[in-house]
């Protein structure tokens, strides 16, 4: 008990309170001149801009394969369930590599692009394809096990009822749904702002266009400006806190509901 | 409800009508499927393949060259070792903390639940950032450390501190529903018994939790061998000596040598798919027991 909030405090706490106490030595005015510079808030424009993209990408085609992976029985099924797991196995330096080298104008997947006139590599929609990469576990393995979850008898009863498959879908299925996906989203968002290993390769890194936030606090680090990485990082520690305790919600949310059902 | 499905099966809805009310028609069915494996193949399988398509771009020969080179040799050493480190500190917090956690009752639990799942929620960049800020040479115990003589950034302390970090919640977070559902019941005839509380934990406590333990394990290992953003940051990149597998990976393509970048990505990839391997072997263990 006392060895765990100790040991919690030496490799959490304390250096996590060392980055507000690096803040607390700059005045609020500069801490929030370094938090909204020109070049912050392109990044953070950027970063929150693809994160919610791909989380929503994520969210519609996540459920899609949890339906697909709980409903059907089709060959090739406990394979698609396994690949699942990939992006959130791998690391994020190999991902970014290996989505590069896809996306590139040589690559795969890059080239049928290249033939659309669309660019993937260095652009934002680049970034946004990484981070939806590495976010489709999130909303998968959020999703999957509230469906198994679900009780046919209630879709039976609706059906049995007169409702056609729209409306259940629509009014039994979904209404059930809703905190697992809202959830997966969350935390599907919450690891993309963070993300720094797969989009570095991906994105270019050309200032205002294609800079994440996470890679602005390193080329502060890297120039050895504390003060202005400190500033970011300030930001985006409020907003990780922010997702932390939205999905702790949406769980508790959820925990009601099925308790009430 | 029981009711109405016994009046309205007899009924009789035309023959193709029943199956269709829990079930989509074929055509859907099939689009949901093919939808489903295009976006994780053309996500997840394509890339994957792509690796490896480039590691063995030039020949088997190249790609030995580039996993036997030294400084990708000390690559692995730095890798292993670290994660050889903060794996175990990380078990041995993660049963203490998911034993306090789900034994007890106490004011604050439910905040230390959150804490642990702190790192998971922060940026990487910023898991290492807060080291520099601790330990560097500007930090706040940077000059009696290099009063000391003692480097902990640019060097393995820093590597296995930010290592730990990241991988903090893995142990615990596999645990603490695990010995929550368990109960203590056990545990307490045992002591009862006279037992003592090392023997309750060696004898009743770990067989108990020994999948849930080793699944936690395997989750913790694979994210402290490919761990990027924050082992980046208190690195210094010094080759050979600071490197790590995924930072060796960026050095090598940054410096345009991609095939070699790529042959030592396959090992980390090879690393990765050995980690699901494993979990979904013991978790069906942990389904079992």
């Amino acid at each position: 008990m006392g060895y765990t909030i100790v040991y919690l405090s030496l490799i959490v706490l304390i250096p996590l309170a060392t980055l507000v106490v690096k803040t607390a030595e700059l005045s609020p005015g500069e801490v929030w001149a370094l938090a909204t510079s020109r070049r912050a808030m392109a990044s953070y424009q950027v970063t929150f801009g693809a994160s919610l993209i791909a989380a929503l990408v994520n969210m519609v085609f996540g459920t899609l394969v949890a339906w697909a992976l709980v409903r059907y029985r089709f060959p090739g099924r406990s394979i698609l369930d396994a690949i699942v797991d990939v992006p959130f196995a791998l690391p994020t330096a190999v991902s970014g590599l290996a989505l590069t080298a896809v996306l590139a104008p040589t690559g795969w997947i890059g080239r049928w692009l290249t033939a659309l006139g669309i660019q993937a590599v260095f652009t934002p929609l680049g970034i946004t394809l990484a981070l939806t990469f590495i976010g489709l576990p999130f909303v998968v393995r959020t999703v999957q096990p509230v469906l198994e979850e679900l009780e046919p008898e209630v879709e039976e009863a609706a059906a049995v009822l007169g409702a056609t498959r729209w409306q259940i879908l629509h009014r039994v299925i979904f209404p059930a749904l809703t905190p697992a996906l809202l959830t997966g989203f969350a935390l599907a968002f919450a690891r993309a702002i963070g993300e720094y290993g797969s989009v570095v390769f991906i994105s270019g890194n050309k200032q205002f266009e294609t800079e994440i936030t996470p890679l602005l606090i390193m080329t502060r680090l890297e120039q050895f400006d504390y003060a202005g990485a400190t500033a970011l990082a300030l930001v985006m520690l409020i907003v990780s806190f922010a997702m932390l305790l939205t999905i702790n919600g949406l769980g508790a949310w959820a925990r009601r509901r099925a308790g009430h059902a | 409800m029981i009711e109405a499905r016994a009046v309205a099966a007899p009924a009789g809805a035309p023959a193709n009508a029943p199956v269709a009310a829990n079930d989509e028609p074929a055509w859907v069915r099939r689009i949901v499927i093919a939808v489903a494996i295009g976006f994780v193949g053309l996500f997840v399988l394509v890339p994957l393949a792509a690796v490896f398509g480039e590691a063995f771009r030039r020949g088997i020969a190249a790609y030995g060259r580039a996993i036997t080179d030294p400084v990708a040799l000390s690559a692995v050493k730095l890798t292993f070792l670290a994660a050889g480190i903060a794996v175990p500190l990380n078990v041995v917090f993660g049963v203490a903390a998911s034993w306090a956690i789900a034994r007890f009752r106490f004011p604050g639990r439910s905040i230390l639940i959150t804490l642990i799942d702190l790192p998971l929620a922060v940026s990487p960049v910023i898991a290492g950032m807060v080291f520099v800020l601790l330990f560097g040479r500007q930090g706040l115990l940077g000059p009696w450390l290099s009063a000391h003589g003692i480097q902990v950034i640019f060097a393995l302390p820093g590597i296995v501190l930010a290592t730990t970090f990241v991988t903090f919640p893995f142990v615990a977070r596999e645990l603490i529903p695990l010995m929550e559902a368990q109960g203590a019941e056990e545990e307490e005839a045992a002591i009862v018994l006279g037992a003592t509380g090392w023997q309750t934990f060696l004898r009743v406590t770990l067989p108990k939790i020994k999948w849930g333990l080793l699944y936690g394990v395997v989750l913790c290992t694979a994210r402290a061998m490919g761990e990027f953003g924050a082992v980046s940051v208190v690195s210094g990149h010094i080759r050979g000596r600071t490197n790590t597998l995924p930072l060796h990976v960026e050095i090598l393509y940054n410096e345009y040598e991609y095939q070699a970048a790529f042959a030592v990505a396959s090992l980390l990839v090879l690393l990765a798919l050995a980690s699901l391997v494993a979990r979904r072997v013991i978790a069906r263990r942990v389904e079992t027991t």
